[in-house]
C-alpha cells in the first residue's frame, strides 16, 4: 500500500524539489557568471578591444570623480607588455580617492554603484565599470588586481589591496589588505592589474582613445607610458574645470515600465499625489492630480503598491500630458571655446589652417532626458587631403572609437550636404572628402546607446535633427572661412606686386640705366587704390602669449580715419592691451575698438597689442572688422557687422572711387593658347 | 660688339628707360607687344609668309602676370646686357638656371624662359641670337651631296653631308647665318625634309638620295629655328625646291605648316624662317585610302588639334580643309612608315616616285 502511495507522492515531491534544485541553479548563475559567459555585452570580444575597455573604464572613472570633487585630473596610465598577448596595465589618478570599506564593492562587485537613478551627465553610466575590468583580468591570467588609494585630509592613511572577484556570488575576495605611506600622494587611486589583450595602434587603439579624450577634456592632463616605452604626453590645456553637472530628478517622461516600478517601489513618499510630485520633476500638484485622473489611480494609495498595472496606467497618462521639458543644468557641455582650445592643443601638429568656431546647442528633450549637441570642424594644414573626412564623436566627453557605421553621428555627417560648405562628396550622400575633421559631441543624463556595448548612439531623430543644426552652424564657418581665403588670396596678389614685384622692378631698371631709384608711391596707389589691412599672430617668447598686429596701409589717393574692431577673449584684455597706442575701448563681450586718425596716402600705421592668457592661443587675427569707411575701399577686413552690437564710428566720408576690375587680365592670358603650343613647344630645343 | 649687338643693346635698354620714365611719373608701366596667337597672324603677299597682324596685347603691372614678366623682362636684358658686354652667350636652358636668383622673376619651366627671349625679339625686333641665347642642339641632321663651309674648333671648314660625315649625316649647328655658316656647293636638285629619324635611315639605306638626286633633312620632330633657317636658305640661295614628308596626323600637318608657312610662335621672324614654296607629299587622308595605309585611331587630342586647325588661318585652302575633314571623318591616323606594310623598299620604289613625278621633281 504504501508501495502505492510513495509513488504517488513522488512526482509531487520530486517535482518540487527539482523546481527547488533549478532555482537554487538560477540563482547560482550569477551576474558575473553571466557576464563571463556573454563577454561581448561588456566590450571585451576581442582582445585588442579588452586592452582598451580597461584603461577607458578606469579613466572615465577618474575623470567623473575628479569632475565630481573639482580636482584638476592628472591621470598616467601604463601599458607593459609581460608575455604572450598578456600586459600589466596601471592606471594612477590624483581623483578624491576611495574610502577603504568601498574598495572591495567599487573593484570586486560587479553593478555595484550610485549611479542608478541619478539623472545627471556622467562619462560613467557607459561601459558596466572598473569591475568588469578586474574580473576579465582574473579570469584570463588568474591574476587579481592591485589597488592602492588615498583620501584627502592630514590623518588618512593609504590602502592597499589584491581583489579577485568570486563569480558564483558577484562578492570581492580581498587578500593582502593593509595600510601603506604613499609617499608624494596626497589623494588619488592607482589600480594595477595583467590582462590578456592585444596592443594596436591606428583607429581604436589606446593612444587614440587617450588623444580624443584629451581633446573633450581641455582641463586633463594624461601621461601614457606605451608598451613600446615611448611616454606621451597630453598636457593639461586650460586650468578651468568644466561646470559641474548638478543632479536633478528624473523627468517623468523618460521613465520606462521597469523603471517605473523600481523607483515607486523604492519611494519614501506616502501617496502617488506626492510621490509624482517630489520624486519627479517639473511636476506640480495640478499636473500630479492630473496624472492621477487620467489614468485613474487614487491620488492618495501608496506608491508602493502601485505595481505593474499601477505603474502602466501611470506612464501612458504621463504620455498624455503636457509637462515641461527637463532643466538643462543637469548637462555639462563643453563649450566653444573649450572645444577650440583643446583641438588646438590635441592637433597643433598638424597645423590645422582653421579651427571653425565650435557650436554649442541649447538643450532638447528626448524621452524625458535631456541633450544637447556639440559640433565642431577642423580644417587644412597638414590634415590629409585625399581621403574621407576624420569623424571623431563622443558621449558625455567619453570618445566613441569602435561601431562608427552604426552611430547617428556618421549618419547625420552622411546627410549633410557638405557641397555647399566646400567639402567634396560625391552626389550629396556619404562621408564628405578633404582636409578636415569633424568632432560631434552628444551629452545626454541618459545618452540612448543602441546596444549594451555602449558604443553607438542610437537613431533618434530628435538629437539627429540637433546633430544636424549643429553641423550646419560649424559648416556655415568653415564655409565663410574659405570664401575668405579665397578673397584673401586674390587680393594678396596685388599686395605681392607693389610689396615686393614693383620694388624690385624699379631697382633693376634704375641700376641698369644707372638713375636713382623713383619713388613709387603713386604707381603704387593707382594699383591698388584701397586701405589695405595685413594681420599678424605670433608667439612671443617664453610666455602663453601671443603679439597681435595690423599693419594698415592707405594706398588711396586722400587721406582716411577708420575703426578697427575685433572681439578679443575676455581674459586676456589687460594692459597690454587697453594701453597699446590707438586703442578706445572694450565692452562686457571683449569687443575691442581701436582708431586711427588721419592715415595720410602711401602712409602705414601699424597697431599692435600683446594677448595674455591661456585663451591667447584662440584668437584668429583674421577676424578684425571695419568701421568709419566704406568697406568696398578695404581689403583685409569685413565691414562691422550690423549685430556687432557697439555703435561704430560715426564718420561719414565721401566714397572714393571703387577700384575697377582688370580688364587687362583677360587679354594676358590669350597669349598663351595651351593647344598651339602643344607640339610647337618642341619649336626650339 | 658688333653693330647686331650693339642694336639689340640700345633697344633692350630702351625698353628699360620705358618702365623707368613710367614709374618715375607715377605711372603703371606697361609694355605693347603683338598678340602672338593664331588670332593674330596675316598672310603677307610680299615675303609670302604669316606674320603677326595689329592685334596688341598690353602687359601692365596691375596685374601678377604682367608685373612678373615686366620684372623677367629687366632681369633678362640686364643678364643679356651682359653677356653683350663681356663677349659671354648662355643657352636657354642656362638662363632657366640663371633665373633660379632673380627673386619673383624666377622661370618655373623652360618654356617661360623661351617665351620671354621671343617677347624681347618682338619688342626689340632684334633675334634672339642678337642677345647671345642659343638653343640646345636640335637634333636635325642633313645628308646628300651639298658641301657646307662651316665653324668648327679649328676655323672655318668645308664639310660633304655625304663623304665627311657618319651614316647619320651631318648635324645641324644652333646657328645657320652667313658669319658662321655659307652654302658652298650642291649637286643636288631638290630637298626632301623628314619627320622621322626611322624614314630618314630608310631612305639613306636604300640609296634613295643618289638615286633621286637629293638632299634630305630630318627635322626630328617639330623643327628647330636654325633647322627651318637652314631649309629657308638652301631654297632662296641655290633655288632648291623643298618637300616635305611626315606622318599622317594633325601634328604633322603643323610641322610642315612651320616650314612652309611659318609659326604661330615666331610669326614675328616667319620671313627668315619660312619657305612658301615647300610642298607636302603626305602623309594626307587621302594617302592613307588610296595606299590603304595600316592607321590608329585618332585621340580626343588628335580631334581637337584637328579642330583647331579648321580655324587656323594658315590651314585656311581648299586642300587643307578637304584633307583635315577627310580625316575627322575617317576618325584615322597614320604613320609614314607604315609604308613598310608594302615591304621596305616601297616607299622609294613607288609611293615618293608616284608623289615626286606628280610635282615635276622626277
Amino acid at each position: 500500500m504504501g508501495k502505492d502511495s510513495e509513488p504517488a507522492a513522488r512526482p509531487a515531491r520530486s517535482g518540487r524539489a527539482r523546481a527547488e534544485e533549478l532555482a537554487d541553479k538560477q540563482h547560482e548563475i550569477s551576474v558575473t557568471e553571466f557576464f563571463e559567459k556573454n563577454k561581448q555585452i561588456l566590450g571585451f570580444d576581442s582582445r585588442a578591444k579588452s586592452l582598451l575597455m580597461g584603461v577607458k573604464e578606469a579613466v572615465d572613472n577618474s575623470l567623473d570623480a575628479c569632475e565630481e570633487s573639482e580636482i584638476l585630473p592628472d591621470i598616467v596610465v601604463k601599458v607593459r607588455k609581460v608575455g604572450e598577448e598578456e600586459y600589466e596595465v596601471s592606471i594612477e589618478d590624483n581623483g578624491p580617492g576611495i574610502v577603504h570599506r568601498a574598495m572591495p564593492n567599487v573593484f570586486g562587485r560587479l553593478l555595484y554603484g550610485s549611479r542608478f537613478h541619478a539623472m545627471r551627465q556622467s562619462r560613467g553610466q557607459q561601459g558596466i565599470g572598473i569591475s568588469a575590468t578586474v574580473m576579465y583580468a582574473n579570469v584570463s591570467t588568474g591574476k587579481p588586481a592591485h589597488i592602492a588609494s588615498r583620501i584627502e585630509g592630514e590623518d588618512e592613511v593609504a590602502w592597499e589591496m589584491d581583489i579577485s572577484i568570486d563569480t558564483k556570488t558577484n562578492r570581492p575576495i580581498v587578500t593582502n589588505d593593509r595600510a601603506f605611506p604613499w609617499v608624494d600622494k596626497a589623494h588619488g587611486t592607482l589600480i594595477e592589474y595583467t590582462t590578456k589583450g592585444r596592443y594596436v595602434t591606428g583607429k581604436q587603439s589606446i593612444f587614440e582613445y587617450l588623444k580624443e579624450t584629451a581633446i573633450v577634456n581641455p582641463h586633463a592632463r594624461i601621461e601614457f607610458h606605451d608598451p613600446d616605452g615611448k611616454i606621451w604626453t597630453f598636457e593639461r590645456a586650460t586650468e578651468v574645470m568644466p561646470p559641474k553637472a548638478k543632479e536633478i530628478k528624473p523627468h517623468p517622461a523618460g521613465m520606462e515600465i521597469g523603471d517605473m516600478m523600481s523607483y515607486s517601489a523604492r519611494s519614501e513618499q506616502r501617496t502617488v499625489r506626492d510621490f509624482l510630485k517630489n520624486d519627479f520633476c517639473r511636476m506640480t500638484d495640478r499636473l500630479a492630480a492630473e496624472v492621477c485622473e487620467k489614468a485613474g489611480v487614487d491620488p492618495g494609495s501608496r506608491p508602493q503598491d502601485l505595481g505593474r498595472e499601477g505603474s502602466m496606467k501611470l506612464i501612458s497618462a504621463i504620455a498624455d500630458t503636457k509637462i515641461m521639458a527637463p532643466p538643462s543644468d543637469c548637462l555639462s557641455p563643453i563649450g566653444d571655446t573649450l572645444i577650440k582650445k583643446g583641438l588646438m592643443h590635441i592637433l597643433e601638429g598638424m597645423r590645422p589652417e582653421y579651427y571653425a568656431t565650435p557650436v554649442t546647442r541649447p538643450a532638447h528633450t528626448v524621452n524625458g532626458n535631456p541633450f544637447t549637441v556639440e559640433a565642431g570642424i577642423v580644417y587644412g594644414g597638414e590634415i590629409p587631403s585625399d581621403g574621407q573626412v576624420t569623424i571623431m564623436r563622443f558621449a558625455n566627453r567619453v570618445p566613441l572609437l569602435y561601431q562608427q557605421g552604426a552611430d547617428i553621428i556618421t549618419k547625420a555627417v552622411s546627410e549633410f550636404d557638405w557641397r555647399r560648405y566646400g567639402l567634396e562628396q560625391r552626389g550629396g550622400k556619404g562621408i564628405p572628402y578633404g582636409p578636415a575633421i569633424v568632432l560631434v559631441h552628444v551629452a545626454s543624463t541618459k545618452v540612448p546607446f543602441t546596444s549594451e556595448g555602449k558604443e553607438a548612439i542610437a537613431s533618434l531623430p530628435e538629437i539627429e535633427d540637433e546633430i544636424l543644426a549643429a553641423l550646419r552652424l560649424v559648416a556655415r564657418n568653415l564655409k565663410s572661412h574659405l570664401n575668405k581665403m579665397e578673397r584673401k588670396s586674390k587680393t594678396h596678389e596685388k599686395f605681392d606686386i607693389v610689396q615686393k614685384i614693383l620694388p624690385d622692378l624699379a631697382n633693376k631698371v634704375s641700376a641698369q640705366l644707372g638713375r636713382p631709384v623713383p619713388d613709387l608711391s603713386r604707381t603704387i596707389t593707382k594699383i591698388m587704390n584701397v586701405v589695405w589691412i595685413e594681420p599678424a599672430k605670433s608667439r612671443t617668447e617664453g610666455k602663453k602669449s601671443y603679439a597681435i598686429s595690423y599693419t594698415v596701409y592707405n594706398y588711396t589717393v586722400r587721406p582716411h580715419t577708420l575703426m578697427l574692431h575685433m572681439a578679443l577673449p575676455k581674459d586676456c584684455i589687460s594692459e597690454a592691451v587697453t594701453g597699446a597706442p590707438m586703442f578706445d575701448s572694450v565692452n562686457d563681450e571683449g569687443k575691442t575698438q581701436w582708431v586711427i586718425r588721419d592715415l595720410e596716402p602711401s602712409k602705414s600705421v601699424q597697431v599692435s597689442f600683446v594677448l595674455e592668457g591661456e585663451m591667447a592661443d584662440t584668437f584668429d587675427p583674421d577676424d578684425v572688422y571695419v568701421s568709419g569707411i566704406n568697406p568696398v575701399i578695404v581689403m583685409g577686413a569685413e565691414a562691422l557687422p550690423g549685430d556687432w552690437g557697439i555703435k561704430g564710428m560715426e564718420i561719414t566720408e565721401t566714397d572714393d572711387p571703387v577700384p575697377e576690375d582688370d580688364s587687362a587680365e583677360e587679354e594676358e592670358k590669350e597669349e598663351l593658347e595651351e593647344e598651339e603650343f602643344s607640339k610647337e613647344a618642341m619649336d626650339d630645343e | 660688339m658688333n653693330d647686331r649687338q650693339k642694336t639689340a643693346f640700345d633697344r633692350l635698354t630702351e625698353m628699360a628707360e620705358g618702365v623707368y620714365d613710367a614709374l618715375d611719373r607715377g605711372d603703371i608701366p606697361q609694355m605693347t607687344l603683338p598678340l602672338r596667337s593664331k588670332r593674330n597672324i596675316e598672310f603677307d603677299p610680299m615675303t609670302q609668309v604669316w606674320k603677326y597682324g595689329n592685334l596688341k596685347t598690353t602687359r601692365t603691372a596691375k596685374t601678377t602676370q604682367g608685373a612678373t614678366t615686366m620684372l623677367r623682362t629687366a632681369y633678362t636684358t640686364e643678364f643679356i646686357n651682359e653677356m653683350i658686354r663681356e663677349n659671354k652667350s648662355s643657352t636657354l636652358r642656362e638662363m632657366y638656371y640663371i633665373s633660379e636668383g632673380w627673386n619673383a622673376a624666377k622661370f618655373h619651366s623652360q618654356d617661360e624662359g623661351n617665351l620671354l627671349a621671343e617677347d624681347l625679339e618682338t619688342m626689340s625686333h632684334c633675334m634672339r641670337e642678337d642677345f647671345k641665347l642659343r638653343p640646345e642642339e636640335s637634333g636635325a641632321h642633313v645628308y646628300g651631296n651639298v658641301t657646307f663651309r662651316t665653324m668648327t674648333r679649328k676655323g672655318m671648314k668645308d664639310i660633304n653631308c655625304m663623304d665627311d660625315v657618319s651614316e647619320q649625316g651631318f648635324a645641324v649647328p644652333y646657328s645657320v647665318e652667313k658669319d658662321t655658316f655659307e652654302i658652298k656647293s650642291h649637286d643636288v636638285r631638290f630637298i626632301m625634309a623628314l619627320e622621322t629619324g626611322g624614314m630618314y635611315a630608310r631612305l639613306i639605306e636604300n640609296g634613295f638620295p643618289e638615286k633621286a638626286g637629293c638632299c634630305l633633312v630630318h627635322l626630328s620632330g617639330q623643327p628647330a629655328r636654325s633647322t627651318r633657317r637652314l631649309i629657308k636658305r638652301l631654297n632662296e640661295e641655290n633655288g632648291l625646291p623643298v618637300v616635305v614628308f611626315t606622318d599622317g596626323d594633325p601634328w604633322s600637318f603643323r610641322i610642315f605648316a612651320s616650314v612652309a608657312y611659318g609659326a604661330i610662335k615666331t610669326a614675328h621672324i616667319s620671313e627668315y624662317l619660312a619657305t612658301p614654296t615647300a610642298n607636302f607629299v603626305g602623309i594626307t587622308a587621302s594617302d592613307i585610302l588610296n595606299y590603304d595605309l595600316p592607321t590608329d585611331k585618332l585621340n580626343d587630342k588628335d580631334i581637337g588639334a584637328l579642330h583647331a586647325e579648321l580655324s587656323d588661318p594658315r590651314f585656311n585652302s581648299e586642300f587643307w580643309d578637304t584633307e583635315i575633314r577627310a580625316m575627322l571623318e575617317m576618325n584615322r591616323k597614320a604613320e609614314q612608315q607604315a609604308l613598310a606594310k608594302y615591304g621596305l623598299d616601297y616607299v622609294t620604289d613607288k609611293y615618293l616616285p608616284d608623289k615626286l613625278s606628280q610635282l615635276g621633281l622626277l
